[in-house]
């Protein structure tokens, strides 16, 4: 069975257990703000204290996504950023950092027109940890197989619309973590009960295999900290592509990165 | 389905996870999951409920203005020289076109649901434009997406959805066209969901909507095959209509689904030519991918980024189609064929000189591609055409082809 491949998400994520911490999962649009400061944010990243990278493959019809990602992937393209190209930057992070789990996250199309076998064996050979593909929902599991058989982890989203009999399932399938959307919504949007959210997530996490990442809405210290009191992780998306968005060197961009991402890190190890 | 096994009823289509063989599905964000399952239980409840069946069957009567009728375009068939085309009058409907078919099924849905408020997302104007007159009947709230760039070029349907009471939001995303509105349309909806109703209009996106739109189009073939026994005492030797996303033509096809001997043609917009690569040939030039919540043919690079298409018909203009329609193609029972942006316009001005009648520039790609078949077939031959609408609204973009100030 795939989970038996070893995986730095599940060595990552049972170290964090370990250490009773909360883990910090940011996310960034490769190739934006720019192609050559992609590798160069990833290390930033790390060095601020994420413990999972999350890195968007842009497509051109992001139904999903809110302004914020929507125009990073754009710039993404318009700079002809590609599904291999993605693979690319993955393999060269590596070659500094063999530990942090790198997750991409994008839609179904540049995937299957690669086609999903050769994408899983490309990615898995170029160090990637998990896929999370936000238009290919457990109905059409079977189009994600070949990404288990290649060693990686399918990572599964929840909503608070999600009924009951299909959150079971996907509690049930859930691998590397469980990505809870905390509302109804596109990314980048501000709404957050944290009550609700907090019940919710207790739930998941008693059912789920897997870990639960909480993301959707979160966007700075305090918001971050309220999600860690009940999740096993906080995803944060639009509000750092967005300050991000406009550096124009390696420099400007890594003084951005630690000023973004350490509060938060400070906040969630509080 | 496997491809090698023969599709013994086509009207047996989609399964019950909206497949129609390899294609359709429901390739949406978690989000839209619930309120798919919320709309299917409800579409698939009301669908036999005899109220429900009879509110619309008044609607399409006393509303719609239908049953369309059937026309033997006698002067263009003569001047052909080829079999007898006959014209299935879509462009009679209320609002002038097929569209309204669907906005009146689906707004009713959006009422009995307890939805006040409906979307919609268009490209030439004629489903926003249907969308919001179907709305303001029902006194439903009504908000359009609609691109950019389509806005600039389509200025009358824009005022007449406003004069219809619609909010027109103008989507500046993307290629800020058709497919961008209807990424905008989705986005609202995932925000909504709880008082929104989101009418798409053509038979893609995530299941049930291409099952559904084709449902509530499916009248027109009812009443065609009909019409035709009626009055010509036989089925047609062919069947065309023009596809963008294709439900015009799905409507009409369905009815002669299992008909096997009539042939089945959909006329698809070659823009300037299909090895030019500005076109909407989706089928005859594309490849199958996901995009908008179901796998289908799609225009896209080797990188699976949606291409920008190009064709003088505004709602021709889109880089998918419906899913049945791969299915179809594949399987072997319908045939999709380009039809130019000149045939297109040649098409037009024959019809409006020997009928009296100004078809769409959608519909005169359907036309162009009866002229072609009527041609193949003997003098007793029977070519059906579904002139899906009226051209009123495309008396600008004509004019300004040909270098005439208005």
């Amino acid at each position: 069975m795939s989970t038996a491949i070893d995986n730095r998400l599940d060595r990552r994520f049972t170290a964090l257990k370990a250490a009773g911490r909360t883990g910090l999962v940011p996310f960034i649009t490769a190739g934006d703000p720019a192609p050559e400061l992609t590798v160069p944010v990833m290390h930033a990243l790390v060095a601020a204290g994420a413990d999972v990278i999350e890195l968007g493959m842009p497509f051109s019809d992001p139904m999903a996504d809110g302004p914020v990602i929507q125009h990073a992937s754009e710039r993404a393209l318009r700079h002809g950023v590609s599904v291999a190209q993605v693979l690319e930057w993955v393999r060269a992070f590596r070659r500094d950092d063999a530990e942090t789990p790198v997750v991409l996250m994008g839609y179904l199309n540049p995937v299957e027109i690669m086609g999903v076998e050769r994408f899983a064996a490309s990615a898995a050979d170029a160090g990637v940890d998990g896929v999370l593909l936000v238009d290919c929902p457990i109905e059409e599991d079977a189009t994600a197989a070949p990404l288990r058989e290649a060693g990686l982890r399918r990572i599964l989203l929840t909503a608070p619309t999600t009924a009951e009999a299909r959150l079971q399932r996907a509690c049930e399938l859930a691998e590397g973590f469980l990505y809870y959307v905390s509302f109804a919504g596109i990314t980048g949007a501000a709404r957050l009960s944290v009550d609700a959210i907090a019940e919710r997530v207790a739930d998941i996490r008693k059912r789920s295999r897997a870990p639960v990442a909480v993301g959707f809405g979160v966007r700075d210290a305090d918001s971050a900290r309220a999600i860690a009191a009940f999740a096993d992780a906080v995803v944060i998306g639009s509000a750092l592509v967005e300050s991000l968005a406009g550096s124009e060197d390696a420099g400007q961009v890594e003084q951005r990165v630690r000023t973004f991402l350490e509060p938060i890190r400070t906040a969630l190890d509080r | 389905m496997n491809a090698s096994s023969p599709v013994e009823d086509f009207h047996a289509w989609p399964d019950a996870q909206g497949r129609f063989g390899d294609y359709g599905g429901s390739f949406v964000a978690e989000t839209l999951m619930a309120p798919l399952a919320e709309l299917t239980e409800a579409y698939t409840r009301l669908r036999s409920d005899p109220e429900f069946v009879a509110e619309l069957d008044r609607d399409l009567a006393h509303y719609v203005g239908r049953p369309s009728p059937i026309y033997y375009a006698e002067r263009l068939s003569r001047e052909v020289g080829g079999a007898r085309i006959i014209l299935k009058r879509e462009d009679l409907n209320h609002t002038g076109a097929h569209k309204i078919n669907n906005t009146v099924g689906q707004a009713l849905l959006a009422r009995h649901m307890g939805k006040p408020r409906v979307i919609a997302e268009t490209g030439a104007g004629q489903h926003g434009v249907a969308t919001a007159t179907v709305a303001a009947r029902l006194g439903l709230k009504c908000v359009v997406y609609m691109g950019a760039t389509d806005i600039e070029r389509q200025k009358i349907n824009v005022y007449r959805m406003k004069l219809l009471g619609a909010e027109v939001v103008p989507v500046t995303s993307g290629s800020k066209t058709l497919k961008d509105a209807l990424n905008e349309a989705l986005r609202d909806w995932v925000t909504n969901v709880a008082d929104t109703f989101y009418i798409i209009g053509t038979v893609a996106g995530p299941h049930p909507y291409p099952m559904m739109v084709r449902d509530f189009n499916a009248i027109v073939g009812r009443e065609a095959r009909a019409q035709m026994q009626e009055q010509f005492g036989r089925l047609p030797d062919v069947v065309t209509a023009c596809v963008g996303g294709g439900s015009n033509a799905m409507g009409i096809f369905h009815a002669f689904l299992n008909d096997r001997d009539v042939r089945l043609v959909g006329a698809e917009a070659a823009g300037e030519g299909l090895s030019s690569g500005h076109h909407a040939a989706s089928l005859a030039a594309g490849r199958p991918g996901v995009l908008h919540g179901n796998r289908t043919y799609l225009l896209c690079d080797d990188d699976g980024q949606i291409t920008e298409t190009h064709s003088i018909s505004a709602g021709l203009d889109y880089p998918g189609v419906g899913p049945e329609h791969a299915f179809l193609k594949d399987a072997g029972r319908a045939e999709y064929l380009g039809i130019s942006d000149d045939e297109a316009m040649e098409a037009f001005h024959r019809l409006c000189r020997t009928e009296g009648i100004l078809p769409a520039l959608e519909s005169s790609h359907a036309v162009a591609q009866a002229i072609k078949l009527a041609r193949e077939l003997p003098k007793d031959g029977l070519v059906l055409c579904n002139l899906s609408g009226r051209g009123d609204k495309d008396v600008h973009t004509i004019a300004a082809r040909e270098g005439i100030e208005l």
